[in-house]
């Protein structure tokens, strides 16, 4: 990889989360609706009035509060909680190694379950088998994460009793949720795989590889995937990033103790600093999840670093 | 037709009828028995009772007909603004298409769901508000897929005639190009659809979209959620009707897709929740 391009890359991205940032500060003027008014209710006294609006900034001219914004996102300020009145950064810190766990837990998941079950569905092409297993990928992506939640734990946690309802103890607690967010992506993923595994097949190099006797099995491992990987790591990189927004969900139907719960908390108590410092972390780590697969993607595939 | 793309339309139509029908339908979503509380199905209330004795088949019928309409009102939104917009990059090209380019590049660094959340949460709830936070991040898709395909047509000799006859570029946005993109535009849409029935049902489900007493699948399986060791048919049945709903989509868009013979470069399931 070349340095320009790297660098043409991270400029890229950069740009995007700096107009993330002005979209998410946004986010309170632009709507129609005063975030005063919702935060005190219709019947508050105007001293409250002006003393929120005084630590929330919003009294003074916009263009004033913009730059006020992004100098203190320089230092990475984001503001405190007007509810518990802590730095907004510090409640993210404690909250974001619980939704890393659950977020990794949920792609090994997928991942062990979408390539075989691809991988099924492309050799058998046509068959039952393939019928099948693309109708589970369907079925897994059409089931919304906030009813499989729920069914999961009436199964597992009260009938069978194996794991806990809810909560973060011990690594138990961790399979029900992960599950859950992970059905979602093993269904796209699984799709994603038969459908490039699919245009790979028909090569001639595979027909070659046959020809000389390799088995099946090497066929598939050895020369088939590498080559099918790519468009697969790009959906890949794609849902890691979704993975910590769909958290939101998961996390609030398991009590899970992350930044989606957070936010949600957050939204209850019409805590919008700490709603704007969710998004924001939320955002970034989408966009660089998805700068690092362009880059991985370019790594491993030299043919596409011919682009641009 | 297949016999899949068949009983997903069967599906799909009798939600559809059902919720139009709905006005005339004797339902009482509303309706209290207070004998009847958490009551499982049975004869009298084939669906059985929720937490406050309200009827549950009679609320999923009533949420049928919020979650449609909003769905559609939604697609129908974004599907519009987004073709919009994606006609006016690709056809103006230069300084329009990068600005648009860059607007649809940050508008796609919130991943899915996220901003919905953020804005239904910010604006309150409401009907319209819903459907402005769903149509705020669901415009992107339609945006960047019709620009791809002004650029692919916009040098095809008709279109080329047209401009060289002084044809105004609105004319042949709408009366030369529109009709050539629309095959992977209604599909774009109905896997769309799924989505925003989603959507709805997430933040209905978060408690910033539809708000009770109005009954909402989504809502439903909130409230549901918390009778679950008592009366698990709060939280089976209407998740059943939402599955039901959004796979019967997506099967029929998968269908569509293979008849209309749209080759797919966008990656579905974006707006997963």
């Amino acid at each position: 990889m070349s340095w320009r391009r790297l660098g043409h890359r991270l400029g890229g991205a950069l740009g995007v989360v700096l107009g993330v940032a002005l979209l998410t500060f946004l986010l309170v003027h632009l709507i129609p609706g005063d975030p005063v008014e919702l935060m005190l209710g219709e019947s508050a006294r105007p001293a409250d009035r002006a003393a929120l609006e005084a630590s929330l900034g919003l009294d003074r001219p916009v263009a004033l509060q913009l730059a006020d914004q992004f100098s203190r996102l320089a230092r990475l300020d984001l503001g405190s909680s007007l509810y518990s009145r802590r730095p907004v950064a510090e409640l993210i810190a404690e909250r974001f190694p619980a939704t890393l766990a659950l977020a990794a837990a949920a792609l090994a998941i997928a991942v062990v379950v979408a390539l075989p079950l691809g991988m099924l569905a492309a050799r058998r092409r046509g068959r039952a088998a393939d019928a099948v297993a693309m109708g589970l990928a369907l079925l897994g992506q059409s089931v919304p994460s906030f009813w499989l939640g729920p069914l999961l734990i009436l199964v597992f946690s009260v009938w069978l009793g194996w794991t806990p309802v809810s909560g973060r103890e011990g690594l138990a607690s961790l399979i029900l949720p992960a599950l859950t967010l992970g059905t979602g992506m093993a269904a796209v993923l699984a799709r994603m795989v038969r459908g490039s595994l699919l245009e790979v097949l028909g090569e001639d190099w595979l027909r070659t590889a046959r020809a000389k006797g390799l088995s099946e099995g090497a066929v598939l491992w050895r020369h088939a995937l590498p080559n099918a990987a790519l468009p697969v790591i790009t959906v890949l990189g794609l849902q890691a990033g979704a993975l910590l927004a769909g958290a939101v969900i998961t996390e609030t139907v398991f009590a899970w103790p992350g930044i989606g719960s957070l936010m949600v908390e957050a939204i209850q108590r019409r805590d919008f600093p700490v709603v704007q410092g969710c998004v924001l972390l939320v955002s970034v780590c989408y966009v660089a999840v998805n700068a690092l697969t362009d880059l991985a993607y370019a790594w491993l595939d030299p043919r596409a670093q011919a682009g641009p | 037709m297949t016999a899949v793309a068949r009983l997903s339309i069967a599906v799909l139509g009798l939600w559809a009828g059902a919720s139009l029908l709905a006005p005339w339908l004797p339902l009482a979503p509303d309706a209290v028995d207070l004998g009847r509380i958490l009551a499982p199905p049975g004869l009298t209330g084939w669906l059985g009772y929720d937490e406050v004795g309200r009827p549950v088949a009679d609320r999923l019928l009533e949420g049928a007909r919020v979650s449609l309409a909003v769905a559609g009102v939604v697609v129908l939104v974004s599907a519009t603004i987004g073709t919009a917009v994606g006609l006016l990059a690709g056809y103006l090209g230069g300084a329009v298409d990068r600005w648009l380019g860059r607007l649809v590049e940050v508008f796609l660094a919130f991943p899915g769901l996220l901003l919905a959340i953020a804005l239904a949460a910010l604006m309150g709830p409401g009907l319209g508000n819903l459907v402005v936070a769903l149509a705020a991040t669901g415009w992107v898709g339609y945006a960047r897929l019709a620009r791809g395909q002004v650029l692919a047509l916009r040098r095809r000799e008709h279109v080329l005639a047209a401009e060289s006859l002084g044809v105004r570029p609105v004319r042949i946005a709408l009366r030369h190009l529109l009709p050539l993109m629309a095959a992977p535009l209604i599909v774009e849409a109905t896997f769309g659809f799924a989505g925003a029935v989603l959507a709805e049902a997430g933040l209905s489900f978060l408690g910033i979209g539809v708000q009770p007493p109005a009954a909402s699948w989504g809502g439903m399986i909130r409230e549901g959620v918390r009778y679950m060791l008592v009366a698990p048919h709060l939280v089976v049945t209407p998740g059943l009707a939402l599955s039901a709903v959004v796979l019967a989509t997506n099967l029929f868009g998968d269908w569509l897709r293979d008849r209309l013979d749209v080759r797919q470069a966008a990656v579905t399931g974006r707006r997963r929740t």
